[in-house]
């Protein structure tokens, strides 16, 4: 969609072209919003506090993935992968070697990145489904490496246990408090990832997406970045692995599965592929959907007795599943370009097209 | 290397690749005549076995009827599934087209769940377990003779899984369905303008998928019980297929034993992590093929132009 300005609007200086927050007022809606997430535990009960945090770090691992899939076009079924990498990390280094959380936690985004770049040297070769093959490889080799390999740090299937993170001398042991950090590392990630889109990276990212042979004859070096996105596509993973890890406070190799991965691409297309909204919407409608399925169990049972024990656990798949079948046959797009769209016509009121 | 074990291991290891051949003969066929690689088959799988066990135990139908039963629905299902779903995928990105069998596969888990429930079933024993076949090896080891055990369900498993394949190679080698529906692959406009309907060719090869996909389901809940994560043992047969050929019928065969047998020598290791490592060979074999030959043994390759 082409850049459509507000009428009145013009560009005066270079800086203000290239702004993304453009006027005043959009400065004040914002700082608003993040004040009121940031003193959301003052005024919110436990469970939307746990919601949001929960929400936040599911965002951080599609902003991640939006790299990588959205916009250089590798599709990857291993985010969950190295989540669980970089959860392990982040505990290891916390629980064996005595590290302060805010060195593990850059430190599981390495790792993780440095995982990533082994499972993205299939992408040289191969693309499409062969590539989603060789990231669902890494959704198995990585959590039976955590099952079986150094057990006596590992602790094979059992998993470990997971220190709460202690910054500063206050211990983030609880969802409120655990909040003001999930949320911290989700705006400078998400800062990060929207000024990746649109650097010289995110351009190269783009041209890859739309023609990787053609983007190699424009001089594009293949080779340095596809593994550039799975680098960053695992950093972001690893990040969001260890804020999840350390506020479970358990950690095994199911706790970030496959499912967790398709979930994660289920959000990137729902919120729409290639721009740094999507992944934010995305992550939300997602959540609150699994949210819904877990409210409505039990009204479910009460209207439909004769179903099994189990039946509950069903509606969280079939929400997800019918959702994300119904945005690919309507809105491929996702919802962040149904919000253009509804941003132009705004601005065109009252001559929409 | 435990060579005492070495044989045994690798029979067994060649067994299961039958049904292994079986699951990535589901795959094949949706690739071959509809250019899809379908995620979805586990949880199709899953749903011809729990459609089969719901008739013949509840219900109490003899065995046979409840598969020809289930055979029909799972069969129906498939046709369902490409008009609902697939079928408005026509021309969309690979990645929509992946994601949709991901979604069809997260409903149908959800489906299956609801319907059926999440517990463990009994399912109906096809095959004498009692008395497994005994063959003593004509050479020692270590100054022991050598008894390979063949479990009965897991030799009649390994046949039938092989027969299906061959039926439907012929099936496709031989018939004009079939002929159609490699034409249909090949080119989807070029086929249509020489009169083929291919949407009812693509709704054909989705029901014979279920159909496939019943069988594979019936044959392992008979040998090794009906739960859930019955569908996840689908996601093995996929290296099977890269490595026999994303297009290649006899290449699930030779891909299913080959990965079997992977499987098995790994399991005859000493050092219990290799032994371990008998669950990711499959995909360890999976990067290898991608990194060292990406169209499989006997798949086509393909160049591409700007």
């Amino acid at each position: 969609m082409a850049v459509l300005r507000p009428a009145g609007e013009f560009d005066t200086s270079y800086a203000y072209d290239m702004a993304t927050i453009r006027r005043g007022w959009q400065w004040v809606v914002l700082v608003a919003f993040l004040a009121a997430l940031y003193l959301l535990p003052l005024y919110a009960g436990q469970g939307l506090v746990a919601l949001v945090n929960r929400i936040a770090i599911a965002i951080i691992a599609v902003q991640g993935l939006n790299l990588l899939t959205g916009y250089t076009g590798q599709i990857s079924l291993g985010q969950a992968a190295f989540m669980t990498t970089g959860g392990y990390i982040s505990a290891l280094l916390v629980n064996e070697l005595g590290w302060p959380f805010y060195f593990s936690l850059p430190a599981a985004g390495l790792g993780a990145g440095v995982v990533g770049l082994v499972f993205g040297l299939p992408s040289l070769r191969v693309k499409g489904f062969y590539l989603a093959m060789a990231t669902l490889a890494a959704q198995f080799i990585i959590p039976w490496f955590t099952r079986n390999a150094y057990k006596d740090i590992l602790n094979g299937a059992q998993g470990i246990n997971v220190q709460a993170p202690v910054l500063f001398g206050i211990e983030f042991n609880n969802p409120q408090r655990y909040l003001y950090l999930s949320l911290t590392v989700l705006v400078v990630t998400t800062i990060v990832a929207h000024n990746i889109g649109r650097s010289r990276l995110g351009r190269a990212f783009v041209a890859i997406r739309d023609h990787d042979l053609a983007a190699e004859l424009l001089g594009i070096n293949l080779f340095r970045y596809k593994l550039q996105a799975f680098f960053l596509a695992a950093v972001y993973a690893g990040l969001a692995g260890a804020l999840a890890a350390h506020q479970i406070r358990h950690l095994n190799s199911e706790t970030f599965n496959l499912i967790d991965s398709v979930t994660f691409l289920g959000m990137l297309v729902i919120g729409g592929l290639g721009s740094s909204l999507g992944p934010i919407l995305g992550a939300i409608v997602v959540e609150l959907l699994i949210e819904g399925a877990t409210l409505i169990g039990p009204f479910f049972i009460s209207v439909f007795p004769a179903t099994a024990a189990g039946a509950v656990q069903a509606l969280r798949p079939l929400f997800f599943g019918t959702t994300l079948m119904l945005f690919l046959i309507f809105e491929p797009r996702g919802l962040a370009h149904r919000w253009q769209i509804f941003k132009a016509a705004w601005r065109l009121r009252p001559f929409s097209y | 290397m435990n060579w005492h074990l070495l044989p045994q291991m690798i029979v067994t290891g060649l067994l299961a690749g039958g049904p292994l051949a079986l699951m990535a003969l589901g795959l094949v066929l949706i690739f071959k005549s509809s250019y899809i690689f379908n995620f979805a088959h586990g949880q199709l799988l899953l749903l011809g076995a729990l459609i089969t066990w719901w008739l013949a135990v509840p219900r109490g139908l003899p065995l046979w009827l409840a598969i020809v039963l289930a055979l029909l629905a799972v069969a129906g299902l498939g046709f369902l599934i490409e008009r609902l779903a697939l079928r408005p995928m026509t021309g969309q990105p690979l990645l929509s087209i992946i994601l949709m069998t991901l979604g069809l596969g997260q409903v149908l888990h959800g489906l299956a769940l609801l319907l059926f429930g999440g517990v463990q079933r009994n399912f109906p024993q096809m095959f004498a377990v009692a008395n497994p076949y005994r063959i003593t090896l004509p050479f020692l080891i270590n100054g022991n003779p050598v008894v390979v055990i063949l479990k009965q369900n897991l030799v009649w498993s390994f046949i039938i899984a092989i027969l299906g394949v061959i039926i439907i190679g012929a099936f496709f080698r031989f018939t004009h369905t079939g002929l159609a529906m490699r034409g249909a692959s090949e080119d989807h406009e070029l086929a249509q303008s020489i009169g083929l309907r291919i949407h009812r060719i693509f709704g054909l090869s989705w029901a014979l998928a279920g159909v496939v996909a019943t069988v594979s389901g019936v044959l392992l809940a008979t040998s090794s019980g009906l739960d859930l994560s019955l569908s996840v043992t689908v996601l093995a047969a996929f290296p099977v297929v890269l490595l026999g050929g994303l297009e290649s019928i006899p290449g699930t065969i030779v891909g299913g034993l080959l990965i079997g047998l992977s499987q098995g020598l790994v399991s005859a290791a000493k050092a219990p992590l290799l032994r371990h490592a008998a669950e990711i060979m499959p995909y360890i074999v999976l990067l290898l093929v991608l990194l060292i030959r990406p169209e499989g043994l006997f798949g086509q390759r393909r160049i591409e132009r700007i």
